[in-house]
Formats: C-alpha cells, structure tokens, sequence
C-alpha cells in the first residue's frame, strides 16, 4: 500500500460497534484497508474528505445505524453495497476507520486558503 | 471534377492577363496578379540581331533542367486567398496530399500569416485551434491528409462542434484516381473526405477549381464565425493544388470578407421574457455558453443586477464573475419561479435531475423545479440542425424560446427588463439583493472549510493542489487555459475569476485528450497578448497525445502544466465499482487500486520525464503536499522565462 494516510496510530485503536445483529470489536485498521478495497474512495476521496462526486465521510461520521441503512438501500447517487459485496463487519470496520480521521484545521489558520 | 494536365495549356504570362486586376469594389486582387500586369511589354527586336549571350549558351551548352510547372500554382493562389482573412497560424501535421499548398504556404507565403506549427498528431492540431479561438477570438485553420489524418482530427472537431468552435479544417485528397499515384495516397483518398465530419461540421465543401475554392474558403470563414460558431471542412484536390493556373476566360477574383451579424432574439419574445423576469419573485440567470467575449460579462452583470437575480454559471466559458455576490451553485433552480437560460447545453438537466441508480439499469428523472416555474430560453444552437449526433440533448419545452444568440441578445433585453419592473416591486427587488449577498458570504465560508479537509493528506488534495499553484501565480495576469480531469471543481469555488479569460470552459464533447492540445493552443494565444497560461493537466488526457508538448517546445509556447496525476480514468473506475453493485459481485482490482482496467500504475507513468524528453521543463513525483510550492514557484519562473514547464503531482481521485 502506497498510500499515506493522516491519522495516528492511536487513533487505530479498535471501536465497539453495535447494531449490526451482534456485537463485536470493529477494527479502524482493517476499515481503512476495506474502505479502499471496496471502493469508497473513489468518491469520497482517501480520506473521506468528499468531493464533487460524494460528499464527506468524516470526519463527525453519520452514526452507524444510519450509514449501514444508507449504504444498503441507497437510491441517490450513490450504489447499494449488498452484503453479498461488503459485509456488516467490513461496513463496521469502515466506520470505525471514519470515527478516526480527525477533525481539520479550522480554514482561518490556513494562509493559503485566507487571500 | 479537377483533371490533371501533362502540360499546362497556356502560359504564365497569358493567364495573367487574364486574372482579374481591379474594378470590383467586393472582391480583392491576388498580389501575383497585381505584380504581374504591371510590367511593361520588352520592346520587339528585330530577328536579324547576332545571338545573345544567353541564346548562344542556350544553343549550344546543356540544357538546365526544365521547369516542372508551366505557371503560377494554383496553391500559390489559395494563399492569397488566405491570407486575405488574418489566420495567425496553421497547426498541422505534415501529409503527401496537400505538399503542394505546403510548399507554397512557407516558400510563396513566406510562413507568415499563417504560420505552420508542426504537430504530431492531427487532434493534437485540431485542439490547440479549439484552444486558441477561447482566447483569440479569431479562428485558425489546420490542414489534414485526406482520410488518415482527418480520421486522427474527428474526436477533436467533436469537441469543437460541441463546444460551439470555430476551426477551419481543409483536408488534402487526391480525387482523381487515373492520375494519382497508386499504393499509399490512394489508400488514403477517397471519394468524400468530409463524409467523415460531415455530421459534426456546419459546413463543408470539395472545391473543383481555383476560384470555386475562393469563394468556398471565404464561404467556410464566415459560416464558421458566424454565431453559433462551429468547425467547417474542406477537401482539397492534390491536383487543383499542385496544377498551375489556367485560363478558362474567367478572371480570378478573392472575395471579400465581411462578418455576418449574429441572430437577435425577436423583439416580442424579448418584451415578454422581460415582463416574466421583472414580475418574478425569484428569477434565476442559468448560462453556459452565454458569454462570448468580456462585454459578454459585463452585460450579465447587467442584466442579473437591474433583477437581482441569482446567476447559475454552468462553465461552458467564463460568463459571470466568481466573486459577485450574485453567483450561485445549481441548486438555485429549487426554488425559481422564472428561470432563463442562456445558450445551455442543456436545459433538461438543468432543471431535473437523472440519478444512475435505478432498477433494471435505468436512471431515475426527477425534476428539480416547481412545476409552475417557467422557462425562457436564448439558443443558437436551435439555428443547428444536424441530428446523428445527440449532442442537441433532451428536449426541454419552455415557456418563450428564441433561436437567437444570447450576447447579441442581451443588450435589448436588459432595456426591456429596466422598462419593465414596476415600481412597486422596486424594494422587493433590492430586498433580494440583500439576502443574495448574505448567502454569497455563508457560501463562501462553507468553500473554504470544505477545502481544509484533508489539506496536509498525501497524495495531495485536489484542493491543496488547485490553491499552491494560484499562491505562484496571483500577481500575474493569468488565464487558466484548461483544466481536466476533475478537481472538484476547485478553481472555480476559490480563485477570484473575473475576467473572460480566466476560464476557457471545457472540451465541449468530452473527449478525452482535449486538455493538452487547448491548453498549448490557448498558452500560443496568450503568449501573443503577454499573458500567463496554467493549466490542470490530467494523466489520462495527456495520454491520448502527448506529442503536443513537443510542440509547445518547438514553439516556445510558455506553459505551466500542474498535473492532476491520479493514476486511473477515475470516471470509469466509479462505472465499473457501480454496475458491479448493482449486480452483486466484487469489483475485481486485479493488483490495482480501481477494477481491472481502469487505473493508470504499474508502472506509474513519469510524465515529468516525458515532457522533459520533449523539451518542457518539468518537476516530480511530487507526493507532499509540502514540496508543492518551491516545485511549481520554480516552474513559473521558467514559464515566465518563456518555455514550457509540467510539475507532476500524485493527486487524490477528485
């Protein structure tokens, strides 16, 4: 993997996410490898950041239940993952890889976007 | 049908006399021509004389080689012709079946106006026409081999008729088939070269003599420069080129050119789209093609300001400030109740909306308009009448539409407007105003935070990409000459564009490989004026025709190319990702990052090697976003300098 991705190792720590039919320990690391593998970058860009083609993932992800409704039955713009394709542990683990990009510099700190 | 001659049947001097000199106040006389009556007639000798020097060396010592051409080229006329219209220059790629108009181009013409520029590729010259008419305002011509090289230009006369371009095209054909060589140039004639074209053309001709192509190409001129403005095709015989001039009792003439006036919206249709407009409570300006030169902004500043109108530019060119209080994004349409549309490509989408995501494969058409809303349309292109090519769109009815160019238009229509506010909407209008500038400044705070995301991420942000370079060339006059492959459109939402060649629009078909060769062709036309060119330069778009940048080398074409490298064809990575979906199977990625077939690695292409191969300066893999700035304020010292310069940067997806 070539790409560089800006969050700390801390914040790979792994997250409890619940409401996918059991509980169990949703892994940021794996989401991350997920997120890329199935293709949500493509939209959202390598760090959720949105653009023209998705908006933003991250970070303030939505709450879990809500993105695996979305991501499910999805009639908008974007496809539908089925979990034939993307199963509730990898949506958990891409979640939990959203919950971790952290928050960006407040723009006014930015020279170059305050000319 | 032009036949060839093993002789020609007059001499130069007869033919000169015959060619017309003067008298006709609408057409102009062919220099040669002018030259030629002139000279006085040598006085008569008597016979007897002993011989000359050169009679008697004529007579006795070998004969010098015998002229291959009894008189004035044709083609030698057919740059007068052109001449006569102020082409700058001719980008071409050379070919056997217009050697003859070639050769008398740079050696009787002089290589000036116009001047050959060689290229690689026959798109490649057809894109850089299309470039430098968005900045010139004036057309150049670009000759092609018959069928080969004209089959190389199609994509990119697509793109210029798409895009409303005007590009004068003469393509080099060997028509008669007992006289042509045989092998090779009869492999590449045909019977009707412009058959290629002909559907994304608005005109094309096969001239069979002299001053057939004199009115043709003055013809070809001034239907190509007439609004709406698109590319003209002519076939050019090898054997009218390249067989001198004859006398056939008719004196040659040049036609003069005179432009057309462009078509104005009738007046009652004018003074019924005003009242809509000054009665609305919330009329939106909607454009895309509407401005054709800087007075073209100037009068939507107008109009949108006597209505305190929001303004919807869709960026076909560059039609309405960015910095203007009253530039809104496309969701605008929600909430109109008069909506005008000023040369859209496409009205149907500009007020609904088609989402890839229903059942069976269809797309799903829901409107973005109240149903009451009504529409006004300004057009040109309904003056086009071509059908094959489905580049006409949807069918949108509409309340008032006037086939008529919207700049032309727009002078009639901000006095009728003025005319017809009525007073008491006066306040309300300026209400709207008020509320317009709130919401321009909350927009803009939204842009701006939006752009802060993932700003130190690597590969770099389309965003922190599109900002390092406007940091290096705020203080120059510039002109972002293209901009390709989806930056998410970045440039438009931060840069401060104002003027008409702040933004060229895009290719107009969407084909790719148009970036390149319009951002060349539009830096050639910069360059003239003294201006900067950038350009967002994507990987996949390079790739079609990457011999352009050798042109711009060879040309000294100043450049700065900031690539927007993200390894893939990114619209087709998310096709292929959704029809993979919708049918329930993984998206194989083959080792790469997108499905099979759809990125641009393993190997990752070097394009600051490329380019320094062909003559660019040029800088990369640039991966952090740190290094971005030294690495481009070099490039634009270089640019400045008066060469080409590309900086390659590995880039997010959009």
């Amino acid at each position: 993997m070539r790409l560089v991705f800006g969050f700390g190792q801390a914040a790979l720590a792994a997250g409890l996410v619940l409401g996918c039919g059991s509980a169990f320990a949703a892994s940021a690391e794996k989401g991350k490898a997920a997120y890329v593998q199935h293709g949500c970058w493509q939209c959202h860009g390598l760090q959720a950041q949105g653009g023209v083609a998705g908006p933003k993932l991250a970070p303030d992800p939505m709450p879990v239940e809500t993105f695996t409704a979305f991501v499910r039955t999805t009639n908008r713009a974007m496809p539908p993952y089925s979990e034939t394709i993307l199963s509730n542990d990898d949506l958990a683990d891409i979640h939990a890889y959203l919950e971790t990009i952290p928050k960006p510099a407040d723009y006014k700190s930015i020279p170059l976007l305050n000319q | 049908m032009t036949r060839k001659h093993p002789r020609p049947e007059v001499s130069r001097r007869k033919f000169l006399a015959g060619v017309a000199v003067a008298g006709a106040a609408t057409a102009v006389t062919p220099p040669a021509a002018q030259a030629a009556t002139t000279a006085s007639a040598p006085p008569r000798r008597p016979s007897a004389l002993p011989p000359t020097m050169q009679v008697a060396a004529a007579e006795t010592a070998t004969p010098k080689e015998l002229p291959r051409i009894g008189g004035i080229p044709g083609s030698d006329f057919m740059v007068d012709v052109i001449k006569t219209l102020d082409i700058k220059y001719l980008p071409s790629n050379p070919a056997s079946s217009f050697r003859a108009i070639h050769e008398s181009l740079i050696n009787y013409g002089g290589n000036k106006m116009p001047e050959f520029l060689t290229c690689a590729h026959e798109e490649s010259a057809v894109g850089m026409a299309h470039g430098y008419f968005k900045i010139a305002g004036k057309p150049l011509m670009t000759l092609c081999h018959g069928t080969v090289g004209l089959q190389h230009a199609a994509m990119a006369v697509y793109n210029a008729w798409c895009d409303r371009v005007p590009v004068i095209i003469v393509g080099g054909n060997d028509l008669d088939a007992a006289h042509r060589p045989p092998g090779v140039p009869t492999f590449h004639s045909a019977q009707d070269i412009n058959a290629l074209v002909r559907d994304f053309t608005k005109w094309d001709d096969t001239p069979v003599s002299l001053q057939h192509f004199a009115q043709s190409f003055v013809r070809a001129y001034k239907i190509s420069m007439t609004p709406p403005y698109g590319p003209v095709a002519m076939s050019l015989d090898a054997g009218l080129q390249q067989e001198p001039m004859r006398n056939n009792g008719e004196k040659l003439y040049i036609p003069r050119y005179v432009p057309t006036s462009p078509p104005q919206g009738d007046s009652g249709a004018v003074k019924e789209a005003a009242r809509l407009l000054a009665n609305a409570q919330n009329p939106v300006i909607v454009v895309d093609r509407a401005a054709r030169s800087e007075n073209g902004i100037r009068l939507l500043v107008q109009l949108a300001e006597a209505l305190q109108a929001q303004v919807i530019d869709q960026g076909g060119r560059m039609n309405f400030p960015k910095t203007h209080y009253l530039s809104r994004p496309p969701t605008a349409v929600n909430n109109a109740d008069v909506i005008i549309g000023l040369e859209l490509s496409d009205f149907w989408a500009t007020v609904n909306a088609w989402i890839d995501n229903g059942e069976h494969g269809i797309g799903i058409n829901t409107t973005r308009i109240k149903p009451e809303t009504k529409l006004i349309s300004i057009n040109s292109s309904e003056l086009l009448t071509k059908a094959n090519y489905q580049d006409f769109q949807r069918f949108q009815s509409v309340d008032v539409s006037m086939a008529a160019d919207a700049e032309a238009t727009l002078p009639a229509l901000i006095e009728a407007v003025k005319a017809a506010i009525p007073d008491d909407r006066k306040a309300a209008i300026e209400k709207r105003g008020e509320a317009a500038r709130k919401a321009f400044a909350e927009a803009r705070e939204r842009t701006k935070q939006a752009a802060a995301l993932a700003w130190d991420a690597s590969p770099v942000s389309t965003a922190r990409l599109v900002m390092e370079t406007w940091a290096q060339i705020k203080d120059l006059d510039w002109s972002l000459v293209a901009s390709e492959g989806n930056v998410s459109n970045w440039p438009n939402r931060l840069w401060p564009m104002e003027k008409y060649y702040h933004w060229l629009g895009r290719s107009g078909g969407y084909g790719v490989g148009y970036g390149a060769p319009a951002s060349v062709g539009a830096a050639l036309a910069n360059r003239d004026l003294g201006r900067f060119s950038v350009s967002i330069q994507s990987d996949g778009d390079l790739m079609y025709a990457p011999g352009v940048l050798w042109t711009a080398a060879r040309h000294k074409i100043p450049l700065l190319a900031v690539m927007h490298n993200n390894r893939g064809y990114h619209q087709e990575v998310m096709h292929v990702q959704r029809l993979s979906n919708f049918r329930n199977r993984v998206a194989s990625l083959g080792g790469d990052m997108g499905p099979i077939g759809t990125s641009i690695e393993n190997p990752d292409i070097e394009y600051h090697k490329l380019a320094e191969s062909m003559g660019w300066w040029a800088k990369g893999p640039i991966k952090d976003p740190a290094q971005l700035a030294p690495a481009i304020k070099e490039a634009v010292a270089v640019v400045k300098s008066g060469q080409p310069a590309l900086v390659n940067v590995w880039t997010q997806p959009r």
